[in-house]
Parts: C-alpha cells; structure tokens; sequence
C-alpha cells in the first residue's frame, strides 16, 4: 500500500514549481512535508489528488496511475486552503454529502469533534472564521478514514490551545486506526516530534526524505571561541554560521566524532528548525 | 509522571528516561502495568513509534516486559537494576561535570566538600 510519486516535474509559465520529484508515501506513517512558502508543497499534493496536472511523471496509487482515476482517488483524503464546498452549506449538512464520496467517513466522530472545539455545525462554511474554517476541515480529515489523509498546513489560523487539540486528535486518530498521514506545514518546531518520516522541498525540488531520527542525528551545533571553531569546522560540511561578538556557532551535517572535539568548544544537538532553517536558507 | 524534554537529546530516550524515573520515585511499581503507547504518544503529543522506541529500550534491558494482549509491566527487580545502572553513570553525569565547571570558577577540592556537605543538609532545598 503506497502512493508512488514519479518523475513528476510542473511548471507555471517560466517557474519550474516542481523539478523531477520521487517520493513514495506509505507504511502507515505520518510524514512531514516541509518546505518554505512558495516551495511547491501545495502544487505537489495537488497534483496528487489530481487537482492538477503534472506536466510529466505520474502517480501511482499501489500500482495505478491516479489521473482520472476516481476508484484511487476515494482513498486519498486532501485538506487544502481552497474551499471545495458550497459556502452556503450548513455544516452538518457538508458532513452528510461527503459520506457520499467517502463512505467510511464517521458522521458521530465528526459531531464529537465540532463538540471538542466548540465548533456550531448549524453555520454554514461562508460565516466561518479562518481559524474555524480550518477546524471544520481538520474535522473532516480527522473524520474521514480513508487510507490516505494529506492535510496542507491544517493549523492554518488556529490559536495555541486549538493547535494542541488538533496535534493531540491527530495522535489518538493515527494510535487507533493507524494511516498515512501527510502534513504539509512551515511550522516545523509544532510538528517536529509528531512526524515520523521527513520531507524537505527546496525550489521544487525533494533535498531530504529520511526518518527524522536519522535527520536529526547527522546534524550538530559546534559553539565557542570564534579561532576555535574555525579551525575546528575546516574539514566539516558546514551548512550555517551564526556569530556573536568574539563567539561563533556552526551548524554542521555529518556525525560527531566527540573526541575530536576541543574541550573549549560545546556540542549541541540541531533541532528540526534549525535544521530546516539552514538547510532551506537561499 | 511528567517529563519536561529538553532540546538536547531525542526524545525516545527523554521518555525512556521518564519511565525510570518513574519507577524509581515508585510512581510506576514493581509488577504494575505501565501506561500503554498511545497514552504516552497522546499525552506528550509525539509519534507512536517514537514512544515504542523509547519503553523498548527498557524492554531490552529487562526493566520491563511485555504481557501479550494486555500491555507493558514493570518486571521484578528493575528499581534495583535502574539503581546499579544509574550509579555506574553517576560519575560520567555528575561528578566530570562539577570538577570541570570547579576549575572553570577556580573552587578547589575542600570547598566542594563543603558545599556537598551544605547539600546533604538542606532539607528544603526543593
């Protein structure tokens, strides 16, 4: 069970939004799929939901091509900005017509969450805040049990306390009835510790795709004395550099070999942001 | 039990950390069920496999052990394992660090005596 993302390469006039990208989706993970603005996250899952056309490459869906595909396309489940609804729609009324297109979608399940954020499902989609309106879409990812469920910055105008109800029904959702999940966010410090796998998208283009345990572990922050880092980073892939009066840090890609490291200078782990930051730096 | 996580290390190995700690302050006893995967992933809203990777630890050093179809105990003896093992560690974790952060601030040998001695004492220090 995978979605299979082949040599798909899409341009917008003279922009190339996505360059030659694989990628291959599964195993009932949750992925993060990180990429500043403007990256292509979005044109990406669009065009695996077959919102839009890739210009080449294709999609596979556990071996089928997706393009005008409506059977493998009932199980991939997107949340995206744009709103595929009729504004005029109630609520609740919007829950009914999807369990038309996805038949495992569970109406209670989704009135239990309105209830947990106090969303009224007797407004219709126009009155919606932004904050609301992702909510009521979350809702609808959260509700919807197909097999594959992509969610384009889903926290898009939520509040801290939101936030962390929607991380938290995320986890429950996935412990009970695990799925692959892809969360397209530039909030990477929020969703760090809930992702499994790691996607950074850099200019279209795919530059990282590994466990965010192996990422996160081939990275490092080496701090100190300016001279002494200098000297010290000389041989090291250095992927930034931050300095502060006499002081300087270097992040670094590669593994640490401590005892290389001079006593005068500290070693700090690089978190998933840093990380991001440095490696998504023009 | 309540793990605060820091920035510095993964976090499978902050929760397989809480999880001793637990034991050894007895908020997890001997023989007791420990909370399952998903409680641990919800509450500290992190990966399943994260969570699974941090209690297997334990598991491999026999601190805990797995009852089929009902969940993860705390075996026979661990506090005492987690004790020896933590002690072993003790003067990596602690006692390098306070001798180099000593000569940093020029504290020699007696006024440390002193101050564990000070430390020993301190009953409200908490």
């Amino acid at each position: 069970m995978s979605i299979e993302i082949k040599n798909i390469s899409k341009s917008f006039g003279n922009t190339r939004a996505l360059d030659n990208v694989n990628i291959s989706l599964g195993d009932k993970k949750i992925y993060g799929l990180l990429g500043r603005n403007g990256a292509g996250k979005t044109t990406l899952l669009n065009i695996i939901t077959n919102r839009i056309f890739a210009d080449s490459g294709e999609v596979l869906l556990d071996g089928i091509p997706t393009r005008e595909n409506d059977k493998a396309l009932q199980k991939i489940y997107m949340m995206g900005e744009k709103d595929y609804y009729p504004l005029t729609m109630k609520i609740k009324d919007i829950f009914y017509w999807t369990k038309n297109f996805y038949p495992d979608f569970d109406i209670e399940y989704a009135k239990k969450l309105a209830d947990i954020f106090e969303l009224n499902i007797n407004k219709n989609v126009k009155s919606l805040s932004t904050g609301y309106n992702s909510i009521f879409k979350v809702i609808i990812a959260l509700s919807v049990n197909t097999p594959y469920v992509l969610l384009d910055e889903p926290v898009l105008g939520l509040d801290a306390n939101h936030r962390d109800v929607f991380y938290k029904l995320l986890i429950e959702k996935y412990s009970n009835s695990p799925g692959t999940f892809v969360i397209s966010t530039h909030l990477i410090e929020e969703v760090s510790n809930v992702i499994e796998d790691v996607i950074i998208i850099k200019n279209g283009t795919i530059i990282k795709n590994e466990s965010r345990e192996d990422l996160l572990s081939q990275g490092y922050t080496i701090s100190g004395k300016a001279s002494s880092v200098d000297s010290y980073v000389v041989d090291k892939n250095v992927i930034g550099i931050e300095t502060i009066g006499g002081l300087k840090s270097a992040y670094i890609l590669g593994s640490i070999n401590k005892e290389t490291i001079p006593a005068d200078l500290e070693v700090t782990k690089l978190d998933l942001q840093k990380l991001f930051v440095q490696l998504t730096n023009a | 039990m309540q793990i605060n996580f820091d920035e510095e290390r993964p976090i499978y190995i902050q929760i397989s950390e809480g999880i001793e700690d637990a034991i050894l302050s007895g908020a997890f006893p001997e023989e007791s069920q420990i909370p399952s995967i998903t409680e641990f992933s919800v509450t500290y809203r992190i990966n399943p496999a994260t969570a699974l990777k941090g209690i297997n630890i334990l598991v491999d050093e026999g601190i805990l052990y797995k009852k089929r179809g009902v969940g993860m105990f705390v075996a026979q003896g661990a506090a005492e394992k987690l004790i020896s093992k933590r002690k072993e560690k003790f003067f990596g974790n602690y006692i390098i660090n306070l001798v180099d952060e000593a000569k940093r601030l020029e504290i020699s040998k007696d006024e440390i005596k002193n101050m564990i001695e000070r430390g020993f004492e301190d009953e409200h220090r908490n």
